[in-house]
């Protein structure tokens, strides 16, 4: 084997700490290196240039590249390696820059250690063997998880693109949480009029199949080819004939069932359409609620509905869906405010949530669109905002920056003033974060405009004196302590990963941080790809956005998944396990391990049990390697030879180093 | 090529692929500084590492073995790290028994994110070995004449003395 060695300086981010010229000198004395060199970057086209040249020149049959980490660059140089001719298999890549120059400060060690690093590199590359993918036909429908405005853009657009979509929504309709806004910002568009029609082209568009109260329940198979199972819910009445005529919610006698769509601001009936412009506007019994379920008799719907619709006996239903690819765009939900008891969260009536006051500022909300302070009913005059509530708190493990709360409240000020033109607000805040287009105008307006009134420092408690909330917190630009008289205090709570985030991607296989919110795969460069093969990010299930960037993300997940079935089929990674036949004893355990059913049983033409493995279903895991008590069956390009010499290279056993 | 002496120690690491590897990618641009011991070892996945490669990596003098993976419950293979969990485990409680000190195994969970989890478990089990020091049993390797006494030895049939 003819191996070359390039050690990249990139700039000085690898140079810096590394002696970039004796990491590739002392490559020349490695088994095999024929030729070693380094170059100022790598990646770039004439550094690539250089790599293949010098496979031309030299006869490389293998290049080892040390550079950044091959989770970043590993297929550029893999593309450059095939087009010097080579098979893109006979490459590895030595990680000096994540691993070494970022890392360390000493250049002695750390040169020291990148040679380490290039010589395990090149050990391995010592047993590489060229490999040739598999191509396997995809299936080109589409799986959106979330029908919030992010799957819903996503949706709309993998439709046009002429793929069949289907969209699975957890409620029972469609909008998500931009469905509950009342207006948007920096533009105080109406939110329901401009969601509104995407909504209705989703219940009109041929080539969306939609399952609302639906979950996830169980997905297989990888790219290109998934089967999803979907639990449907059990809602009690039958969609077929449920024509949304809302006669039940007239008569339902449980009206005092908890209003989700409203957040509790005000009730509903235990069967209810959520609100006006669901989407499917169908009735859905609340079982929690329901007098025919808590008390056993009522059943006045089922007599009142003029098509027979109700079904108490509805039970929950499982399908099967196959796609080849999915979307995840299961969005967010708000912080517990509960956890902010200094601001007597949950206990004080007049101490709401920012979506709350949402609701109540509504047209279609419980109050028509009248704010009316919970407790009384009363029009408030003093309303204080408070913001950060879990965000931006290490106390209450919220570190982040949730982003869009400095916009919201400030819409929410402006709108106040709308309302009740002779209202005063006032707004706590730690700093005010508008970096959107237009979005440090809209503050502005709402300041300079609206009167809005800021005060830099947070609140230390909220009590209540008579009917009104004191509000006692620090001006930290004033150096002095303030308190304000509220008639309501809003708490612009944060973001944070949906409810059952952890669980869905554990399904998925795909990866999330520590606050739940899922792995892009690269934080720059691939933002809507996750490290699982087929399956892309859209929205706030990512991290917490606001709708322009969730429409953005729907739409280039879309666009990704539009690109992926451009073709008609996939080149499987060839990195799969596979069996030596002639040591094979056909005991299974390889096959009871796998798991994706990825090797099956099969005999041979003696009639000897074997197990084979299905290339396109291989993931490439190689826990069957280890388990395997003949070491027949081997993960390919990570053998155990290969990993073993690797080993060795850096603790070279006793019996060679004599 | 060896350790830098009295500086560094050999401590081996195998990472997977998804969390790990790419924790330790993480650590690395977010420039959380390390001490330069650790040489990682790329694994898909944490459930591919056969124990042998650690007692491997012992028996060739390595002072310390790191391993780390995707936290149970989020691995890319959905159960990979389940069966690493359980080898390893078993690995460490057997590691006396082959005379190698369980405290410089180690194995550990770090996703893709934890940056400053991944510089944590770096300094803290390098810092232990480093307080452990230089693997006694297998430091220095055998001189050209203790070889040939050992293999007389074997040849004669007593064996290599451990096992009378």
């Amino acid at each position: 084997m003819r191996i070359g060695v390039f050690v990249c300086h990139c700039g000085s981010n690898i140079a810096g700490t590394v002696d970039c010229e004796k990491v590739a000198a002392a490559a020349k004395d490695f088994p095999d290196v024929v030729y070693s060199d380094d170059t100022m970057y790598a990646c770039s086209e004439p550094g690539q240039q250089g790599i293949i040249e010098a496979v031309k020149e030299h006869k490389l049959t293998g290049v080892v590249v040390a550079s950044c980490s091959p989770r970043m660059h590993e297929p550029t140089f893999r593309r450059a390696v095939e087009r010097a001719g080579l098979n893109k298999y006979m490459f590895e890549m030595a990680n000096i820059r994540e691993h070494v120059s970022w890392v360390g400060k000493d250049k002695e060690l750390n040169t020291n250690k990148a040679i380490d690093l290039v010589m395990i590199a090149a050990e391995k590359l010592r047993r590489d063997k060229p490999l040739i993918s598999k191509k396997f036909d995809i299936n080109k429908r589409v799986l959106i998880i979330g029908g919030g405005v992010a799957g819903i853009q996503a949706a709309l657009d993998c439709a046009d693109g002429g793929l069949e979509v289907v969209l699975v929504e957890k409620t029972t309709s469609i909008g998500g949480k931009m469905a509950k806004l009342d207006k948007t910002f920096p533009t105080v568009d109406c939110s329901s009029c401009v969601l509104g029609p995407k909504m209705v082209d989703v219940a009109q568009n041929p080539n969306i199949t939609l399952h609302t109260y639906s979950e996830i329940e169980e997905v297989g198979g990888y790219v290109g080819n998934f089967e999803i199972k979907v639990k449907k819910k059990a809602t009690f009445v039958d969609w077929e004939k449920c024509t949304g005529c809302g006669l039940c919610m007239e008569k339902c006698p449980s009206k005092k069932s908890f209003d989700y769509f409203n957040e509790g601001i005000g009730t509903t009936t235990a069967i209810n359409i959520p609100f006006p412009q669901a989407i499917p506007k169908k009735a859905k019994i609340d079982a929690d609620f329901c007098r025919k379920f808590t008390k056993g008799k009522c059943g006045v719907c089922a007599k009142i509905c003029p098509t027979k619709a109700i079904d108490f006996e509805m039970k929950d239903e499982i399908i099967t869906e196959n796609v080849g690819a999915i979307i995840t765009a299961t969005g967010y939900d708000l912080f517990d405010f509960k956890k902010y008891a200094e601001y007597g969260a949950g206990k004080y009536p007049d101490v709401i949530t920012s979506m709350q006051y949402e609701r109540l500022m509504s047209a279609s909300g419980p109050t028509t669109g009248h704010i009316k302070r919970p407790s009384d009913g009363k029009e408030p005059k003093n309303i204080v905002f408070i913001q950060c509530v879990g965000s931006r708190d290490k106390s209450v493990n919220r570190p982040y920056c949730s982003g869009f709360c400095c916009m919201y409240t400030a819409k929410q000020a402006i709108l106040t003033k709308d309302h009740i033109p002779d209202s005063q607000s006032y707004v706590f805040y730690m700093d005010i974060r508008s970096p959107g287009k237009s979005y440090d105008e809209f503050v502005r307006r709402g300041i300079e405009e609206y009167g809005t009134e800021y005060i830099r420092g947070r609140v230390a408690m909220v009590y209540p004196v008579g009917d009104k909330l004191i509000v006692r917190g620090a001006d930290t630009l004033a150096g002095s302590q303030v308190e304000v008289e509220a008639d309501l205090v809003v708490l612009a709570v944060g973001a944070e990963s949906a409810v059952g985030a952890p669980q869905l991607a554990e399904t998925l296989r795909i990866s999330y941080d520590t606050y739940g919110f899922y792995m892009e795969s690269h934080p720059k460069l691939k933002p809507v790809e996750t490290n699982t093969a087929g399956v892309y990010l859209a929205g706030a299930c990512q991290g917490p956005k606001d709708i322009p960037a969730s429409v953005g993300q729907g739409s280039a997940a879309a666009a990704k998944v539009l690109a992926l079935f451009s073709k008609d089929q996939l080149e499987s990674d060839p990195q799969t396990a596979l069996v030596n036949a002639a040591r094979c004893i056909g005991c299974y355990k390889c096959v009871e391990t796998c798991p994706f059913g990825a090797i099956k049983e099969i005999e041979d033409r003696f009639g000897n049990a074997k197990a084979e493995v299905i290339e396109t279903i291989c993931q490439g895991c190689g826990l069957c390697s280890v388990t395997c008590p003949q070491s027949a069956i081997q993960l390919q390009h990570f053998t155990d030879n290969q990993i073993l010499s690797e080993v060795k290279a850096l603790c070279p056993s006793m019996m060679e180093k004599s | 090529m060896p350790v830098y002496d009295g500086k560094e120690l050999r401590i081996i690491g195998f990472l997977c692929n998804w969390c790990s590897y790419a924790g330790a990618d993480t650590a690395g641009v977010g420039r959380f500084q390390q001490p330069t011991d650790l040489r990682i070892i790329k694994v898909p996945c944490s459930g591919r590492i056969d124990p042998l490669f650690i007692l491997k990596a012992f028996q060739g003098g390595a002072d310390g073995v790191l391993v780390s993976g995707c936290h149970p419950r989020d691995c890319h293979y959905a159960e990979g790290n389940y069966y690493a969990r359980r080898r390893l485990e078993l690995l460490k409680r057997f590691l006396p028994v082959t005379g190698i000190d369980p405290d410089r195994f180690e194995y550990t969970w770090v996703s893709a994110s934890e940056a400053p989890r991944w510089q944590h478990v770096v300094q803290t089990f390098t810092d232990r070995i480093h307080k452990l020091g230089p693997s006694p049993l297998l430091a220095a390797p055998l001189t050209d004449a203790e070889m040939a006494k050992l293999q007389s030895q074997v040849e004669a049939g007593s064996g290599c003395g451990c096992h009378k």
